[in-house]
Parts: structure tokens; sequence; C-alpha cells
């Protein structure tokens, strides 16, 4: 399955819905495409839902880092929601769970945003 | 091809389909072989890796250059192979991912995640490239007894 994207917006706060795989080609290029065309419009409060992504590999990790900095160097946050088993034990052995700040609510994520 | 040999090996083209490719074929051997549904995903997670590796920084997807990758059955355990005919990799340059300098670079996680999720995994050169070996030890009592499918 490959990736798709769909976002809304909770005051204030754009919430990327993710689904399927965040893999080295399509998957990595559409989540790239989606963080920076939301900063180009001026959107710097994303949460990237992953309760649907079932599987990442290593570039999808990297696409995750890319689109932390990229949005962190903009001036905005970008914050991760509902990870799945299988992306929660991936960041916590290349400790980057403690990188990112991750929301298991949506409520409490949006919340979260100064 | 069905894992019903002890070894079956494949020659796959330096492109991104070989490596979605390579992670199915590990997918279905681990599970022709029982391995539980946990280390199945760590195997074919490595498998990916490794065909990343191949692909992108070995072959840097040269259609004249291939990868081969092969699966062998030995005592139980699965040994899987990949091969490139890349210029090689200088491991000592490939930086510790851990290390709080490098947790946000965006590459340079794949070796790690191999070595994270195979119980061995060799890299070495070859007269034409790289050669990665990838072992996973048999732990429970199923995988290596499950009848493989045609």
């Amino acid at each position: 399955m490959s990736m798709k994207v769909g976002s809304r917006q909770v005051d204030g706060v754009t919430i990327v819905d993710c689904s399927g795989r965040i893999t080295l080609g399509e998957g990595s290029v559409i989540l790239r495409d989606t963080v920076r065309d939301l900063l180009s419009k001026g959107n710097k409060k994303i949460v990237l839902n992953l309760q649907d992504v079932n599987y990442i590999d290593s570039s999808g990790i990297g696409e995750l880092v890319s689109a932390f900095t990229t949005t962190k160097n903009q001036g905005g946050e970008l914050k991760l929601l509902n990870l799945t088993k299988k992306v929660n034990d991936l960041l916590q052995i290349t400790k980057l769970y403690t990188v990112f700040d991750v929301k298991d609510d949506e409520a409490s994520a949006v919340k979260s945003f100064k | 091809m069905a894992m019903t040999e002890q070894r079956v090996s494949y020659t796959l083209d330096s492109s991104l389909e070989t490596i979605d490719n390579a992670e199915e074929k590990a997918t279905r051997i681990a599970t022709e072989l029982g391995f539980p549904d946990e280390e199945i995903m760590q195997i074919s997670m490595a498998v990916r890796e490794a065909a990343v590796n191949a692909v992108l920084h070995g072959n840097a997807y040269a259609p004249d250059k291939k990868v081969t990758l092969a699966f062998e059955r030995a005592g139980g355990d699965l040994i899987i192979t990949i091969r490139d005919q890349g210029q090689g990799m200088d491991l000592s340059k490939i930086p510790n991912p851990l290390a709080p300098e490098n947790l946000l670079k965006t590459s340079g996680r794949g070796i790690f995640l191999m070595r994270s999720f195979m119980d061995v995994v060799e890299i070495r050169p070859t007269d034409s490239g790289t050669e990665l070996k990838l072992i996973k030890h048999v732990h429970g009592t199923t995988a290596g007894g499950k009848e493989a499918s045609q």
C-alpha cells in the first residue's frame, strides 16, 4: 500500500492524516512535498497523524527528521500523533522518540501548541 | 520460487522495484520458514535496508549493474546474502546514528537497523562490489518446522 495524506485544520493547527508506508521513493516524496507545501502557505503548526502508517523504513525515518527540522528552521513546530507499535519501536531504537514531541491524542496535541 | 530447497537466489536490477521485491521475498520466505511475526518484520526490514544500500549507495541505480539476493537455510538459521557491483563502502566513515550530533541526520541508519534486527551482519568487499550477509538464528521452536508452499 502506497502512502496517502490528507490535511485538515483544527484550531489553527494542521493535522496531516497519513496512511500506508513511508519508505524510499513515493512515500517519502509525498511526505516531503506535503510538509513543504504547508510551510510555504504559512501553516507552521503541524501534527503528523501516523495512526494508519503501518510501515516505515530508514528513508522514512529520515523524512520525518527532515520534516521536523525544516519546520523548526522556519519557526514552526511539528509533532507526531498516534504512533503504531512498529513506528514507536523504531523511534525508540533510533533514539528519536525523545527528539520528537509525540502525542497520543489529538486534542492534547492541538492544545500543546503555543 | 518457494523456499523448498536449501538455497534460492535472484539477480535483480538496480531499481526501486528491486527494493520492494527483495522485501516481499524476505517476508514470504521468513513466513514459510515459520519465524514469528515480529521476526518476520525484522528480517524483511533488514533485507529492505540491505537492498536500499545495494541499489542506492552501491550500484547507484546504474542499469548495467545488478543486485544478487540469496536466501539459504543452514542448521535452521536463515542466511541472506546481498551483493552489489558498486564502489564498496568504508565502514569507518559511517557515523554512529545514535550519537547526539547525528540524531537529526536524515540518513545513515540503514546498517544500524540491520544490526538491530539480525543476529549477525557481515559486510565485506568483493572483487566487484560489496557483500552483506545477514543471519537470523532460530530462537523459537516453529522456525524451520513449517512446510514451505509452492
